[in-house]
């Protein structure tokens, strides 16, 4: 300790003190943090699983101050909806990816396109919800389910959008040079070597896109609507998980509450698995 | 390759014709794809003005000052809603900013490195649960336990300084602005903890090591080399963050009450833009409150549109930086 002759203890002292308190600070933070998610998950069990009955699948949502009833509409209608959102969201949000990608380098309407993307990203949904209200509900006349498909997509594109970018970005510029070489047009090389090359990484942001749409309410609210019986139909208003799980919360029948979480946990486990498939199966390509 | 004037036989010029047109197809095919979601943008704010014309008109700029929210003598004000919004998101950005900056923190520095990716991923997964949980847990788990623990401490102490009191008042029933902002600021965490994280890591090692070299503590290496370094791009994460919680429907509407009223307590019950358009929109009757509502949801997506410019702006400047590395 020699060399540190000039040192004033007292200053030493107090920068470890400091040092200290910053770094317990954080690290309560961080056990706050993760408390709090564990908090959540573990009601989420106790309460869902309580309400979790073979009926839940089968039985279709109960009218107000009748016993039992299930679920099963809202599953179907929930899954009807997001798969079309998906069929819609899947090729405009990989294409348009390829296009920032491979033709967006220098292009200003490319830097727009990428500013605004983003912060689509963010938007507060139920704006969302209320412009596809103006946009296809106004028009046809009636709430339905493609209106709800219609508005999930306007949330899932961008999260496509820019993962497909960021994957497409990581394929090496010389695969694609060794196959102009061999005399491959453009849209050849973009489609059946670069796009082929990121599959998983585009995979990844497919199913976080899913993820991300699959618990969402608010857009559904003005589209989707509620149906209390069970139908296909995706022209007409149909029933979905995530509305009824807030019409049902806030309702004042026990059974309709229960029901809210057996959704809660249905929706939950189906998101966090969505996410946790996306992060291990393709574990070094997620950087987005 | 055999013979170069081979190249440009007839047969291989309208090969090459071909596929240069086909092309010119996919380029133009891509960007209309791309254009998507700038027309959604212009699309949204054009509509929501359309639809709130007859708000606008009527009652003209008031419209965003007043308080009066009228349906059956057609009043329409939105400053109440207005109000909540800014004054849930405010709240949650003050709790989770010093939490998120926690949490990054001790992902990049002091976290054992077998520890950093399952930790980090946690973080993000309560990211992506959904804000209807958030909800949910706020109504029936949360509300009650803040109503006999949290507000009677709060107004014992808090609630007896001077100045501040006016904050702390009301009936402890758990449902109001402070815990929609509470919920609001544990949802917002993970994106503002998972942002810093990652601009964190754009801080040259060098700069850090060099700090450790001349003697600096681990805390001084944050607070005056990586802050100070990431500067930017802390702003814009917590801007991103204050972009969501501006527009959150979910988690707000479960627990703030629902009241049209303007009170300075922060126990008291309350409306955001977000939570009326959720809670009357269904009910509104085309007209004047149809109208009023469409006017609040087009405020609330112009002030996050630009918070999230502002955000994106700051991230770009941040990213910028990283070019700089080597």
């Amino acid at each position: 300790m020699t060399g540190f002759s000039n040192m004033d203890p007292a200053i030493y002292a107090r920068r470890k003190r400091a040092n200290f308190i910053g770094l317990v600070l954080s690290m309560s933070a961080m056990i706050i943090g993760l408390a709090f998610l564990l908090w959540i998950l573990a009601i989420l069990m106790i309460k869902g699983f309580s309400a979790l009955s073979f009926s839940m699948f089968t039985q279709s949502t109960p009218a107000p101050g009748s016993e039992g009833g299930g679920l099963a509409n809202a599953i179907v209608g929930s899954l009807m909806i997001v798969l079309s959102c998906t069929l819609f969201s899947t090729p405009i949000g990989v294409l348009a990816g390829v296009y920032l990608s491979e033709y967006g380098d220098r292009s200003r309407f490319a830097a727009i396109t990428r500013f605004v993307n983003d912060i689509m990203l963010s938007a507060p949904s139920i704006v969302i919800g209320l412009f596809v209200y103006s946009l296809v509900v106004v028009s046809t006349k009636h709430f339905s389910g493609w209106a709800g498909a219609v508005a999930l997509s306007l949330i899932a594109i961008p999260v496509i959008v820019r993962t497909t970018e960021n994957m497409l970005k990581l394929v090496p510029i010389s695969l694609r040079e060794a196959t102009f070489a061999l005399g491959a047009p453009k849209w050849k090389v973009s489609i059946t070597v670069v796009l082929r090359a990121a599959k998983s990484g585009v995979m990844t942001g497919l199913l976080l896109a899913l993820a991300r749409v699959s618990g969402e309410t608010a857009p559904l609210l003005f589209t989707a609507l509620n149906n209390q019986f069970f139908s296909a139909d995706m022209n007409k208003p149909i029933a979905n998980l995530p509305v009824v799980i807030f019409q049902f919360a806030m309702s004042p029948y026990e059974n309709w509450v229960d029901l809210a979480w057996g959704g809660a946990l249905l929706i939950t486990l189906t998101v966090l698995a969505l996410n946790i498939v996306a992060r291990v199966a393709f574990r070094e390509k997620v950087s987005a | 390759m055999n013979d170069v004037d081979n190249m440009m036989t007839p047969h291989r010029q309208s090969v090459l014709r071909w596929q240069r047109w086909q092309d010119f197809f996919f380029e133009k095919t891509t960007m209309v794809f791309a254009l998507t979601t700038l027309v959604a943008l212009t699309g949204i704010i054009v509509s929501l003005f359309i639809s709130s014309w007859p708000v606008l008109h009527t009652f003209g700029f008031e419209f965003f000052y007043t308080i009066e929210w009228d349906i059956v003598n057609s009043k329409f004000g939105g400053l109440i809603a207005i109000f909540g919004t800014v004054a849930t998101a405010t709240i949650a950005i003050l709790i989770a900013l010093p939490l998120s900056f926690g949490i990054a923190v001790f992902l990049t520095e002091t976290c054992p490195m077998a520890l950093r990716r399952p930790l980090g991923t946690a973080i993000e997964l309560l990211a992506a649960v959904p804000s209807i949980i958030y909800g949910m847990f706020g109504l029936f788990i949360f509300a009650p336990l803040f109503a006999e623990y949290v507000q009677p401490a709060l107004a014992g102490t808090f609630g007896q300084v001077p100045g501040l009191s006016i904050l702390f008042t009301g009936a402890f029933n758990g449902i109001g602005i402070l815990a929609a902002g509470l919920i609001l600021a544990m949802m917002i965490l993970p994106f503002i903890a998972s942002v810093m994280r990652d601009v964190f890591e754009i801080v040259p090692p060098i700069l850090k090591e060099s700090a450790y070299g001349i003697g600096c503590t681990t805390w001084e290496v944050v607070t005056k080399i990586v802050l100070p370094y990431t500067k930017t791009g802390v702003v814009g994460g917590v801007m991103l963050g204050l972009g969501r919680a501006l527009g959150e429907t979910m988690a707000v509407t479960f627990v703030i009450g629902n009241a049209h009223k303007l009170s300075p307590s922060l126990f008291s019950p309350g409306n955001s833009i977000a939570s009326t358009l959720a809670n009357e929109f269904g009910e509104a009757e085309p007209g004047l409150h149809y109208a009023a509502l469409f006017s609040l949801g087009l405020a609330l997506f112009l002030i996050t549109l630009i918070v999230l410019s502002l955000a994106k702006w700051m991230l770009i400047r941040a990213e910028a930086k990283k070019g700089m590395k080597s």
